[in-house]
């Protein structure tokens, strides 16, 4: 039984929702302090650890607000081939960053 | 004639219909806003050395949309499980407000792209550049005849490469005044609209995109908010469902929305 069918109880509910509001808060605010603050050289290590903390609050509204925590293997398996193919298309874009054709120049 | 499975699970895939037509509907949406995030990638990493703008957008309203947005999909979530227990009048108060804090969220997106709007970046004859937003046009400014003035609240800088990263200290310390140029003066005039340079333009597609999902869902939820009486009256659990499955589109209108706020407000 998915999430969605299981008896609910609105009280439950908004404690749950409660909770992930606070982490959502506290995540921002993990990623703006990490944008303004002066952890390594450039961008890069920001960057990164900014979506990492994204990805985080991506999972609590995945997982919890939207039940993919509890789904049934249907749902699953439509995912499982999106994320192959957004890998795929991002894994492309990172192989063609550096890829300009002999002769052409980037800038 | 009757719709199938708009309530009971099918046997063979396990859910109603309309739960998997629009997880089906959500994977293609992953892949059009993941193929604008790669063109994102691309126009980051192939922009020349020090020409990726830093801190054009204010992080401070895209905080307050990304809690907005947090908030509305907590109400979302909250309006169906009122539904659930069978509470229409709670359910009523939550989308209500679902909406209103989309409908701030779409204000507030407003403001910055007028923002965006009225801000003038000009080059100017003697090989400088001023940058600020516009205060006002004299009433005979044509800049292809070459007369009158503007003004603009800003400041005028050597090298258009400063422009660029506004979080840098040089910028935080320039003195922004009030500055009259005339026509004669100016080369080329341009606000900060798509057209400006691949950061807007990728910004006002992106963000632009985005909006436009949020108002189609506002309008879906608006619907069942308004008109959804009759259908919760004679068929509840369908009602019910058709809630769950604006919410889904809704939540993962949020989720763009995470990515989209540290990409472009703070890296």
């Amino acid at each position: 039984m998915s999430e969605s069918e299981k008896p609910v109880s609105l009280q439950s509910y908004i404690r749950l929702c409660a909770v992930v509001f606070l982490v959502v808060v506290c995540t921002t605010s993990a990623m703006i302090a990490t944008s303004f603050s002066h952890i390594g050289e450039g961008w890069t290590l920001k960057v990164a650890l900014i979506l990492a903390i994204a990805v985080v609050n991506a999972f609590l509204v995945a997982g919890y607000l939207m039940h993919l925590l509890s789904e049934k293997k249907l749902i699953y398996t439509v995912l499982a081939f999106t994320v192959f193919f957004f890998i795929g298309l991002m894994g492309l874009t990172l192989w063609a960053t550096n890829g300009f054709p002999p002769g052409t120049a980037s800038h | 004639m009757e719709i199938p499975y708009t309530v009971q699970n099918r046997p063979d895939t396990g859910i109603y219909n309309a739960k998997l037509g629009i997880w089906l509907f959500l994977a293609s949406e992953v892949m059009l806003f993941g193929g604008l995030f790669s063109a994102y990638i691309l126009l980051r990493v192939g922009a020349e050395p020090g020409m990726w703008p830093h801190g054009w957008l204010n992080v401070t309203l895209g905080t307050v949309n990304t809690l907005l947005l947090a908030l509305s999909a907590i109400t979302t979530l909250l309006a169906w499980a009122a539904c659930k227990v069978r509470d229409f009048t709670k359910f009523k108060i939550f989308h209500a407000c679902t909406i209103l804090l989309a409908l701030t969220f779409l204000g507030i997106k407003s403001y910055e792209y007028h923002d965006k709007l009225i801000h003038y970046e000009i080059a100017l004859a003697n090989g400088k550049f001023a940058d600020g937003h516009l205060v006002e046009k004299s009433a005979d400014f044509d800049l292809a005849k070459k007369t009158g003035t503007v003004t603009l609240h800003g400041h005028i800088v050597e090298d258009r490469k400063e422009l660029m990263d506004l979080r840098s200290p040089e910028a935080q310390a320039a003195k922004h005044d009030e500055i009259t140029i005339a026509a004669t003066d100016i080369k080329k005039m341009e606000n900060y609209g798509p057209k400006h340079n691949t950061f807007t333009a990728i910004y006002f597609t992106l963000t632009g995109l985005h909006a436009l999902h949020i108002l189609g869902g506002t309008v879906v939820i608006f619907y069942f908010w308004a008109f959804g009486g009759a259908m919760w009256k004679t068929d509840p659990e369908r009602f019910t469902n058709r809630i769950e499955v604006s919410g889904l589109f809704w939540h993962f209108v949020d989720l763009v929305w995470i990515f989209l706020f540290p990409v472009l407000y703070l890296t």
